[in-house]
Parts: structure tokens; sequence; C-alpha cells
């Protein structure tokens, strides 16, 4: 054999970072053997059923148990009440404010937790749920935040009326939560008063629901002997969640264990600590036996976790040319009835201030004031991090508003603008600095591949012809994303800093388990970790085993969300495994009567600098480092633990291109195609990238074309079930073409960022933009998503384009 | 509270009995009383898919259907379709095209489209689009999950 094919055959073997390594999680859900909440039974497990608020906006007067006691199979109902005694009738939230585990004395929005009735199975606990009964005297709702702090607006959150903050500087109205600034504002007003051109659009991102194929659930076990809590959860970051239990129940943390399981879906819904989860833990307490607690898929719709809800305004200045000189976004957000949104202690609108985009904008001010609602709280990053789809979806749909009123190319107007490869790292007028970039390579390739001036002759054509049955439209879109929360100087949740961990152990015949204090719900880290040690220490993945989401066995960390795992536990996992190189390579040194300087390193072993033939395989010294024969003074094992904490966030981008075709006369949108250029730094799995792309596509075609909430004037839900609530099938998904471009992470130890929410955050402007660039000629400047046929119907006939 | 009912069928071939009352549904009968948890729940009302088993060789929502109903039927579930130690080509050929994520809605998938190749052993793109159209998947994207029908059709049809 040549000596490069003996060399690439001992690459191969490793299947290391940069391959298509098959997932190694696959082997039992193939087979259905995964474990999921629902799948785990505990001797003399009870079952829990939440009685919930038919009211948005009611008092409560009483609560009658006795039918549902009298049910059979029911052993206990319970209410704030029973809750009070341990002072768990309400719990903090990770947004800083509190929020009711069970409705005390009142309720504030619709299908609001009120009793959880205890029974032997499912059936008979919805059977009592059914037969409690509540007596509610009917308060009037508020469902538009616009009126949320009017003169007379009802108050809604009676308990904290009289309170100066809820956790984020002062509130003007008992309804207003926060506000909260960035950027110079006097700059960026005076570069409006002297600019040439204004635009001004309002864009509302809807509220919407990141809906998980499995819903949120727990089984709580309480040992009374020893005290010891063991809780299976779908939780997306157990170790946080481990904390929070330990703040509210004053058990010793050391005696709590969250174990995450195999989880089925999150994209954000998994990451709070929800009401049904305290009360399940509270009853397992008091009853002494273990509980379990799984949301209906209408349950899970309506409380747990929406997203968005921001109703945003977008203002450019710019000079004629199209070069924009100032940006003033604001948006009034819609925290629902307590302000749970998940977000740093720093950061109350989380990463908004992302909002200058991939531009580089000389001035820039930004301001979110939050209000409460009678609507569900919840607040999570939907397949993104905390607020950045709102940021994206204005700064896009942004520079399409101006590129129209110039007159001018929607590819043109984002070159003219680009922050430009060597200006990185470049710090934004609103304080981030983007770590690396090439943004203007990658619109170029893709207007290439796609062939776009070509689509926009054939654009202009259509227009030109009254018989066209469509309309056409291109929607461009080129984000930044910002993931991969840390650095801990930064970001906190609750005071615990958004570092994560990576511990590696090694065994004398060269398996290694590696485990981490992220939580996969689907992202493969079983097999892209281990790539990364194989890479990094020259032992095949096969024999790697990844563990998370235990809490008693992983180093703590903050888990999975805002695509942090790569940016942050990628990176933990690298350093661990480079502490063990480190002294692997004492030991090769010490075998081989060299010094360390003599050495080198080649894919699995080292050897010696001239002499080929002298080397030492890490497998070798695997053996090695669990003898006797080892330098003076240095210990047996080859183990490492790393803590890291990120420098910067990463910023992952992308260039994305839709075409679409309207129908005029039925408003149907259909994708004819969609073009995703990803740049996520170093690829480590490319199989597995490209799947997180197709997902996160399909669930912004999903938010864009389909998704929202609607709530009536008294606060009543209008579409909690699937029935109402759109989840695309593979009939409407379309199809997708990925590409990338590689632009290493300068701060992150193997060049890579986070990727698995850049298709959601520019997938939806780019839907946006498409179907919109369709009537751009019409004079239309905006129109709100989701753009289902219906609404998309409606803007066709008040345009009289479906006139035959 | 109607009385329990005694219900006979095959489950992945292997005679069972359970003894339900008339109302319980199917998916809960084969979760809770016969230990097979492949089949999920995404939704109770027949619209996600997780929940798909083989009832009488028609792909058919175990939440929407009473134990009670499935008196002598053959039931084929995810656990059923790896036989003698190997894999089903169409479990081989998800894992081979990344076609699952978190594998919730992958047992129910693969159930449909084993069915699916029964009834149409070479499928184009668009059958095999509309006919997982009732299976729900939220993060594929489905593009790997149809490619991995395809291959599995075929490496089917090549060994006959
Ligand atoms: S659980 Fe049966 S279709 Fe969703
Ligand atoms: S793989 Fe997660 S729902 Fe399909």
């Amino acid at each position: 054999m040549s000596q490069t094919a003996e060399l690439k055959e001992r690459e191969d073997k490793l299947q290391g970072m940069g391959t298509s390594l098959l997932r190694k999680e696959d082997a039992k859900f193939i087979r259905g053997q995964g474990s999921y909440i629902d799948d785990i039974k505990l001797p003399g497990m009870l079952f829990g059923a939440v009685v919930r608020s038919p009211y948005a906006h009611a008092r409560i007067k009483g609560i009658d148990k006795a039918k549902a006691l009298a049910c059979p199979g029911v052993v206990a109902v319970l209410t704030a009440d029973d809750l009070k005694p341990v002072n768990l009738h309400w719990m903090p939230t990770l947004g800083g404010d509190v929020q009711a585990v069970l409705a005390d004395k009142k309720v504030c929005f619709q299908y609001q937790e009120v009793a959880m009735v205890l029974a032997s199975d499912r059936y008979a606990a919805y059977d009592g749920a059914a037969l409690v009964e509540v007596d509610y005297e009917e308060l009037p709702a508020i469902v538009d935040p616009k009126k949320s702090m009017a003169p007379d607006a009802p108050i809604i959150r009676e308990d904290i009326q009289d309170k100066k903050e809820v956790g984020h500087g002062p509130r003007t109205h008992p309804n207003h939560i926060f506000t909260w600034e960035a950027g110079d504002k006097a700059a960026a007003d005076a570069a409006f008063k002297t600019a040439e051109i204004t635009v001004r659009e309002e864009m509302l991102n809807p509220r919407v629901h990141p809906c998980p194929l499995e819903t949120c659930g727990c089984v709580a076990s309480f040992d009374k002997p020893t005290g010891y809590l063991t809780v299976y959860m779908t939780s997306q970051a157990p170790h946080l969640v481990r904390t929070v239990l330990a703040m509210l129940s004053g058990i010793a943390e050391s005696k709590i264990r969250v174990i995450g399981g195999d989880i089925g879906g999150g994209f954000g819904n998994k990451v709070p600590v929800y009401p049904g989860y305290v009360v399940a833990i509270v009853a397992s307490i008091v009853t002494g036996v273990p509980i379990k607690w799984i949301e209906s898929r209408i349950d899970n719709i309506s409380t747990t976790g929406f997203a968005r809800d921001y109703h945003g305004v977008g203002e450019l200045a710019a000079d004629k040319d199209g070069r924009i000189k100032g940006l003033r976004f604001s948006a009034l957000a819609d925290h629902g009835a307590f302000n749970s949104h998940v977000s740093a202690t720093k950061f109350p609108a989380g990463l908004f201030s992302i909002c200058t985009g991939s531009y580089a904008i000389p001035n820039a001010y930004a301001r979110v004031d939050a209000v409460y609602t009678n609507k569900a709280p919840g607040g999570v990053a939907y397949r993104c991090s905390l607020r950045v789809t709102e940021a994206i979806y204005l700064i896009e749909r942004m520079m399409d508003v101006l590129a129209l009123k110039l007159g001018l190319d929607k590819a043109e107007i984002r070159r003219r603008n680009f922050v430009r490869s060597d200006q990185f790292p470049y710090t934004t007028s609103l304080g981030w600095t983007l770590d690396s970039g090439a943004y203007h390579p990658a619109l170029e390739k893709v207007l290439k591949a796609v062939g776009y001036e070509g689509l926009r002759k054939e654009q202009a054509a259509k227009r030109a012809d009254p018989k066209s049955p469509t309309l056409m439209g291109i929607g461009i879109s080129t984000f930044t994303e910002i993931v991969g929360a840390g650095p801990t100087k930064v970001c906190d949740i609750l005071g615990v800093g958004l570092f994560d961990s990576c511990e590696i152990r090694i065994h004398p015949t060269g398996g290694v388990i590696a485990r981490l204090g992220t939580m996969s719900q689907g992202q493969g880290h079983a097999t892209t970790y281990a790539q990364i040690i194989a890479t990094e220490l020259g032992l095949p993945a096969a024999d790697i085993v990844v563990e998370e989401g235990d809490t008693d066995k992983s180093p703590y960390g903050a888990g999975t969300w805002g695509s942090r795992s790569t940016p942050v536990s990628g990176a933990a996992t690298a350093m661990a495994a480079r502490k063990i190189k480190d002294k692997a390579k004492k030991i090769a040194a010490h075998l081989l009567e060299v010094s360390e300087g003599d050495l080198e390193w080649e894919i699995d072993r080292f050897k010696v600098k001239g002499n080929p033939s002298q080397a030492k395989t890490m497998k070798e010294i695997c053996m090695v480092a669990h003898t006797g024969n080892l330098p003076a003074g240095m210990e047996q094992g080859l183990n490492a633990v790393t803590y890291y904490d990120p420098p910067n966030l990463t910023f992952p981008f992308g260039a994305y291109l839709c075409v679409v075709d309207v129908d005029k006369f039925t408003g149907e949108v259909k994708v004819r195609r969609f073009y995703a250029l990803d740049d996520c730094g170093t690829r480590i799995n490319p199989m597995v990238i490209e799947g997180q792309i197709h997902g996160g596509l399909t669930e912004a075609f999903a938010v864009a074309m389909g998704q929202q909430i609607p709530f009536d004037e008294n606060g009543n839900h209008l579409g909690n079930s699937l029935m109402d609530y759109f989840l695309p099938t593979a009939v409407e998904t379309p199809k997708w073409e990925t590409d990338h471009t590689v632009t290493l992470c300068p701060h992150h130890p193997l060049g890579a960022k986070g990727v698995a929410e850049s298709p959601h955050v520019g997938g939806i402007p780019c839907f946006s933009n498409a179907v919109i660039d369709a009537f751009a000629h019409l004079g239309v400047t905006h129109m709100d998503m989701p753009h289902s046929a219906w609404r998309v119907w409606q803007q066709c006939n008040t345009l009289g384009v479906n006139k035959r | 509270m109607a009385t329990a009912k005694k219900v006979s069928f095959k489950l992945n071939g292997k005679p069972v009995e359970v003894t339900v009352e008339p109302r319980e549904l199917l998916i809960h009968s084969l979760r809770e009383r016969l230990a097979h948890t492949g089949p999920h729940i995404g939704c109770e009302t027949s619209h996600c898919g997780a929940c798909t088993v083989d009832l009488n060789e028609m792909s058919v929502k175990a939440c929407t259907v009473l134990t009670v109903q499935c008196e002598g039927a053959e039931i084929t579930t995810i656990e059923g379709l790896e036989q003698g130690g190997a894999l089903h080509a169409l479990q081989q050929a998800f894992h081979e095209e990344h076609g699952l994520q978190c594998g919730y809605c992958t047992p129910g998938m693969i159930t449909r489209a084993y069915r699916l190749l029964k009834e149409n052993p070479n499928p184009s793109e668009q059958d095999i689009r509309s006919g997982i159209s009732g299976n729900l998947c939220r993060c594929t994207g489905y593009q790997n999950i149809v490619k991995a029908v395809q291959s599995a059709a075929k490496k089917l049809a090549a060994a006959g």
C-alpha cells in the first residue's frame, strides 16, 4: 500500500470530523425502542390531569373537589391552597417575574392551570378533572397588546400591581413589564433627519408555537426515606432545571436528579419549567408515589412555550444610492399573563439587537416594550436564539422595502450594504462583534446557481402579461444569526453563566465515554461529538459513547437551545480531548525516549520527527496510561473535564433565495424553488447539517405560510389542535436545495459555528419576501404572515388581479 | 362506567388478550397493557400519525381505534418489522438516508411506509409524499424520508 493510501485508510477508520457518519442514535429509534417520557412507567405511579380555565380572565370564587374525589380511581385533587403550605403555589420565571403554578384566586389566560387530579390511570384522571367544579366570575380580558397600557385597561396582574419593576427596570403601567433599549437614539434620530430617503413599515411576527411532535411531560418520583427526587422530564436543559428545582423546593441540589431521556423534538418548547412539572413534583412529595404528567396536544399549543408575538415597526434611513445611514426598530412584545420569556438576565428582549443583520449600519437604535395580556405565557425561542427571528425578519423585510422605494434590485441593495469580508471582526452599532463572514461571495454563489437574471426576466415577462394566471415572486434573505450563548460575562440565566462542559474518560483498550451538559432532541449529538473526539484523539468514533441529559452523570451545562451545542459544547469537547492529548504526548515521549518537542501527531499516533518508524499509537498509549510505565510523578488514567466559556457568540450566516408562483384566483402560493446556502464554519457531519437545514427550512415554511395562534376578543383560543394549527405534511413541503461556503469561526477551537437555527431564522423572511415580491409591481410594500391561501387571495381580490 | 370486555387479537404474529373498557383506545392498550411503546402519541386527534399501526393490512391511527374493535384482528407495529434479527429494508433505509432525527415520528412513519410499499411497490416521489401525508414529522422536512422510502422500494424490488 502506498503511504498516502495507508494514511487515508487510517483516517477513514476514525470517521472523524468532515465525514457523513451515519447516526449512532438511530438503532433504537428505527426499532421503536426509544425511551421517551410517556414510555416511562414506575411502580405505583399515578397519572395527573390538569383542570384548566375556560376563561381568559376571571376570579375564582370557589373550587369544589367532592365529585371528583368520589370518582373511581381518583386519589387526590390539588389546588393552589394545597401547594401553599410548601410555598409552591407560585414560582419564579426565567423572565424575572413570578407565575402561578396553580391559579391563586384568579385566572389570567384561557387554559390556565387551576387544579391537578391524581388518579390510577389517565382515563380516571381525566374523568376526575371533568368533575372538579370551579366557580368563576368572568372579568374583561385584554387580547390586543396595543390596548394593554390604556389608562382604563383592566389590571391583569393584581399580585404585582404596586411593584415598580419586575426584573427589568421601571414600569409605567400595571400591565407594563419592561422597556428595553439599545444603541444611540440621538445619533439614529439625527441620521433620519438628514437622510435623503426614509422608509417605515409595521410588521407582525404573529404568536406561534414550536409544536414538537412529542408534547411536554414528566415523571416525578420522590423517595421519602432518602429525600431523593428523581424527575424524568422533557427538558432541553436538565442542569438548569435541576438548579431551578433546588431553588424552588429547598431540596439539596445533590439530591435532585433530572433525566432528559429521549426527547421527541424541542425547538424551544422544552426549555422552561412549566406548572405541570412543578405540580407533579409536589404531588410526588406529598403522596410518596411517582406521578406522571403528560400534556395533551391542545394543552401544549395553548399553554406551554409559545413564541414571537412581536408587533414591530421598522424604519431605515438611506442616501439615494441605497446606502443605509440609520436604523430604528421597535417592537411591542405581547408576553401574555406572566413574563416567563426565556431570556438571559441582562437581555429581557433577548438578542433582538442583532437587528442590524449583515449590514454596515452606522447609526442604530432598537427598543422593545413588553406588556401583559390575557394570553398564555411562555415566550420561547422557536428554533432560534432568543428573539433573533423577530430581529432578522424586520431587517430582511426592510431591506426589500428600501429597495422598492429606491427602485433598486433586491440583491443590489444588499450588496451595497453588506459588511465587507475585510471588515471582520466587525462591531455593529448595537454592540455585537460579528466574528467572521464572507457575505458578498455567498450571495453571488446563490444568484449564479439559480440564474437570477433569467428569473427576473421571466418575472418581468409575467408581469407584462395580463393573461398570466400566476404572479411570480423572488425572495432573497441574506441573514446573520447570533448563536452559542455565553460568554458568561454577558449571558446568565438565574445567575448561572452560560458555559458548557464535557468530561472524557478513556479506558485501557481505547474505548471512550464522553459526558456533556447538553441535551439532544434529534440533533445527532451522540454522533457529532464522537466525531470531534475521533479526530482530536485518533480513536475510532465507533468506540466513543456519548452520554448527556442525566444530571447525575454529566458535568454541569446550560443545555441545548439557541444553537449552543456545537459553539459551546463542541468547543468543550475539543478542549477536553486536547488535555488528554497533551498527557498522551508526554507518555509517548517517555516510551520513545525522546523529548515532547521531537514528536509530531499523525492521525492516530505520535511519531518521532525524521524517524517515522518510531511511533506510538493512541491505542497503545491508552493501555500504557493504565500501567506503572509512566513518566516520573504522572498519575494513571486518561481523563479530562473542561468547562468552556466562549469568548464570544458565533455568527453563522447564509444567503437564501426562493421563487414562488401565486395563483391569482385561489391565492395559493407554490414554492417553485428554494435554494439555501449556509455558512457555519467547519462542518463536522455534513449529513447531519443538511438534515438540520431541511428541518429548519420546513419549520420556516410552516411559520411563513400558515402558523398563527388566533384568539377572539374574549381571549378564547381559536385554533389549538392539529386540525387548525398548521404543520406541513410531505405534500406541501417544498424540496430544498442546499449549498454552503466555509468561513471559519476565529475564536472556536474547531472553527465551527451553530447551524440548526439558521434555516428557520433566514427562511421565514425569505418566504415573505418572495410572496410580497410577487405583488411588488402593484405597489404592495408589505403583507403580514402567515401567507395562507385565504390571506393571499384577499390581497389578490383587493388589487383586482383575480378578475378574468 | 361500562363493564370491561375481553378482546383477543394477534400482535406481531403472537396471540394476545386484554381486558378493557369499551372506551379504551388501541394506542393505550398497546402502550400501557402490552408494553409496545414503539407507536407514539402526538395528538390523539388522528392528525399526526405517530400512533400508526398496521391493522388487518391497513394503516390505521391507533389513537382513533377502540381496542374492542380489534377482536380477531392482526396487528403489526414497528416492533414486528424486524424479522429473524434482520431489519426491514425500510428501517435500514431510514438509517442510511438520515430519514429521522428525534425519532418520535419514525415508528409510525416506517409502519405507514411498510403498508404503502405493499400497496404500491414502485411509487413515484409524488405517490410517496401523498402516501405518507397522514404522518407528520417536525424534524426532517421529509426530503430524506422520501429518499429512504425510494431506496427501500428499490431494495425490496431487487430482492423480489
Ligand atoms: S396520536 Fe394518533 S394521529 Fe396523532
Ligand atoms: S424525526 Fe422528529 S418528528 Fe420526525
